[in-house]
């Protein structure tokens, strides 16, 4: 097994989980219906998409050989049973999970979630639009299911930040903050991990593409970026599974019962 | 046209089966009925998204995280065809918002009840969207056009989630120990609840003849209630569970179930605002408005500048 290849199919996974983890919390509690359910709709694809990888990633993971044992092992799992989406999901702990730290960052108000939301589409769709490529078959054809989704993603959250950049004074300022706010979480999405070595990407190259894209939104929205945005002090940690204190609440819900109740079939 | 004759055409479309539409005329009271019926199940769509909702983030798989959230999407969805349907009447969603909050209008007492285990998901799958159908397939014929089409899309989601409820008390059903005492837990809390979902006996709703002439509700509260009983008596029985009721017996000469007597001080207590999560669920639901307030004024005043760009270019 290509240990650095499922390493690479968890980080993805893990980052759209914990994305659709934090956007469900809205469901039931938005500004008004119809965002609401725009927002649980996002919420429902990026759940999908972890899915899909986590099923991969099982898949993988269930060969009997023992380096596969050991690096179950050294993700802190139990190699005596099947690895299942719901076992990667449930039975790994803080440490062991590599999602983008922007993902795991607090709701805050509507105006951060909108915000981290943009920052991550925005860098999933051009990340997906290369992985349509990428030689292991599987990857390439969930990013290709998964970009159509990407694509109303970003447009819904291009327009939100576009509208509450330049609504009112209150929203004005509610944005500037949640992009300063979020803004030094962003410079780990083009930070490549060991186990991105082999996916053959860009990422300096992606990193501009990213940038230029943010900031044509960000001018429409009459929002600025950090003054010298490209020097902001960055945090990193997420993709080797150092995360920021928020993770380890995020995931005491999530795995509440399986933890509470283990081994039963739900 | 005089009033009389305007009367007597819209008795004629009551009576021949023809459904009222909102152009139509009609009687102030029947307006104010249908609204106040409409805009109630509106609130009870929306309020009901807070005890699910309470277990998205904790849903013990992935695929039950997803269905759980679609179910409660599908109910943000419902909500917006009622209000639609309510609109037609002459009130605007944000009149109807505003009386749910100021604690004016009602929704289905049944969301005050709080959801303490996952196998509240599936009790309230079950036994409350049960409930709820039966009222609701009596409603796809209801005699206001807009409220009737709007339940018979609602009607084909619901009993979707009628199914996946009773799949998940089955999974616990047949589970450990631990999960089957939940299951009946979790039937014994939400059992006496959801047959008051009916309301109050026929001898005393104040509503129902009337609404009954005008061909708004096709059948009476107790009727709907025994059709309840006799249904879940039945399906209790493939879970291998209880109802939390010892006078639930067969009854030859009704060729119903007999059951015992719902408590109808409670039942009146959480109408009136006194059960276990009355405040809780108005609370959610004003701090959800108050919280997106400076979010719907941005869109509006965006919306306003782009016009004047628009006119100006």
């Amino acid at each position: 097994m290509n240990t650095s290849l499922v390493k690479y199919i968890l980080h993805l996974g893990d980052t759209t989980l914990i994305l659709a983890q934090q956007n469900s919390k809205w469901c039931g509690h938005g500004p008004v219906l119809e965002q609401d359910i725009a927002l649980t709709n996002i919420s429902l694809d990026l759940l999908g998409q972890a899915r899909n990888f986590y099923q991969y990633a099982a898949e993988l993971m269930n060969e009997n050989e023992k380096s596969t044992k050991d690096f179950i092992q050294s993700l802190g799992m139990q190699t005596d049973e099947k690895i299942t989406e719901d076992i990667l999901a449930y039975h790994r702990k803080e440490r062991f999970f590599f999602n983008l730290l922007l993902t795991e960052q607090p709701n805050g108000d509507w105006g951060q979630t909108i915000l981290r939301q943009f920052l991550y589409s925005r860098f999933q769709y051009y990340l997906y639009e290369k992985l349509q490529e990428h030689p292991d078959t599987q990857i390439a054809a969930i990013a290709a299911k998964s970009i159509k989704e990407t694509t109303y993603h970003l447009r819904w959250s291009s327009e939100w930040v576009i509208r509450l950049g330049d609504g009112t004074a209150e929203s004005h300022e509610r944005m500037q903050n949640a992009i300063d706010n979020l803004w030094p979480y962003t410079g780990e999405m083009f930070l490549p991990a060991d186990f991105e070595a082999d996916v053959k990407i860009d990422f300096s190259g992606l990193k501009n593409k990213w940038l230029d894209a943010v900031t044509s939104i960000v001018k429409q929205a009459t929002l600025s970026l950090p003054e010298n945005e490209n020097k902001v002090y960055m945090h990193t940690g997420g993709k080797e599974g150092r995360h920021t204190e928020h993770l380890g609440y995020i995931l005491t819900e999530l795995q509440y019962m399986q933890m509470a109740f283990p081994g039963a079939n739900w | 046209m005089a009033a009389a004759a305007q009367e007597k055409i819209f008795t004629t479309k009551i009576e021949t089966e023809e459904k009222i539409e909102p152009k139509d005329w009609m009687p102030d009271a029947y307006r104010k009925t249908n609204l106040r019926q409409i805009s109630q199940h509106a609130h009870s769509e929306i309020v009901g998204m807070l005890p699910e909702g309470n277990w998205i983030t904790r849903a013990p798989s992935l695929k039950r995280k997803a269905i759980l959230l679609a179910k409660v999407q599908d109910e943000a969805g419902h909500g917006l065809y009622l209000y639609s349907a309510a609109e037609t009447l002459g009130m605007s969603r944000d009149e109807m918002i505003n009386s749910l909050h100021e604690g004016k209008a009602k929704y289905s007492s049944i969301f005050n009840y709080p959801t303490l285990t996952w196998a509240d998901m599936g009790a309230i799958g079950w036994l409350v969207d049960g409930a709820a159908i039966l009222n609701q397939v009596m409603l796809c014929r209801t005699s206001y056009g807009p409220y009737a089409r709007a339940m018979v899309r609602i009607c084909k989601e619901e009993s979707f989630h009628q199914r996946q409820g009773f799949e998940i008390l089955w999974v616990l059903s047949n589970g450990n120990a631990e999960q089957k005492a939940m299951c009946q837990d979790a039937i014994n809390r939400w059992w006496w609840p959801s047959l008051m979902m009916f309301g109050p006996t026929d001898s005393e709703s104040t509503n129902s003849d009337q609404s009954m002439k005008w061909k708004i509700k096709r059948k009476s509260n107790d009727e709907l209630r025994q059709q309840f009983v006799d249904m879940c008596v039945e399906q209790v029985k493939v879970l291998g569970m209880q109802l939390p009721d010892e006078k639930i017996k067969w009854n030859e000469k009704r060729k119903h179930y007999d059951f015992g007597e719902i408590d109808w001080n409670e039942f009146w207590n959480v109408v009136k605002g006194n059960g276990p999560c009355n405040k809780e669920r108005l609370a959610a639901r004003r701090k959800a408005h108050e919280e997106g307030q400076w979010v719907r004024e941005a869109a509006m005043a965006f919306a306003a500048k782009r016009n004047t760009k628009k006119t100006a270019a």
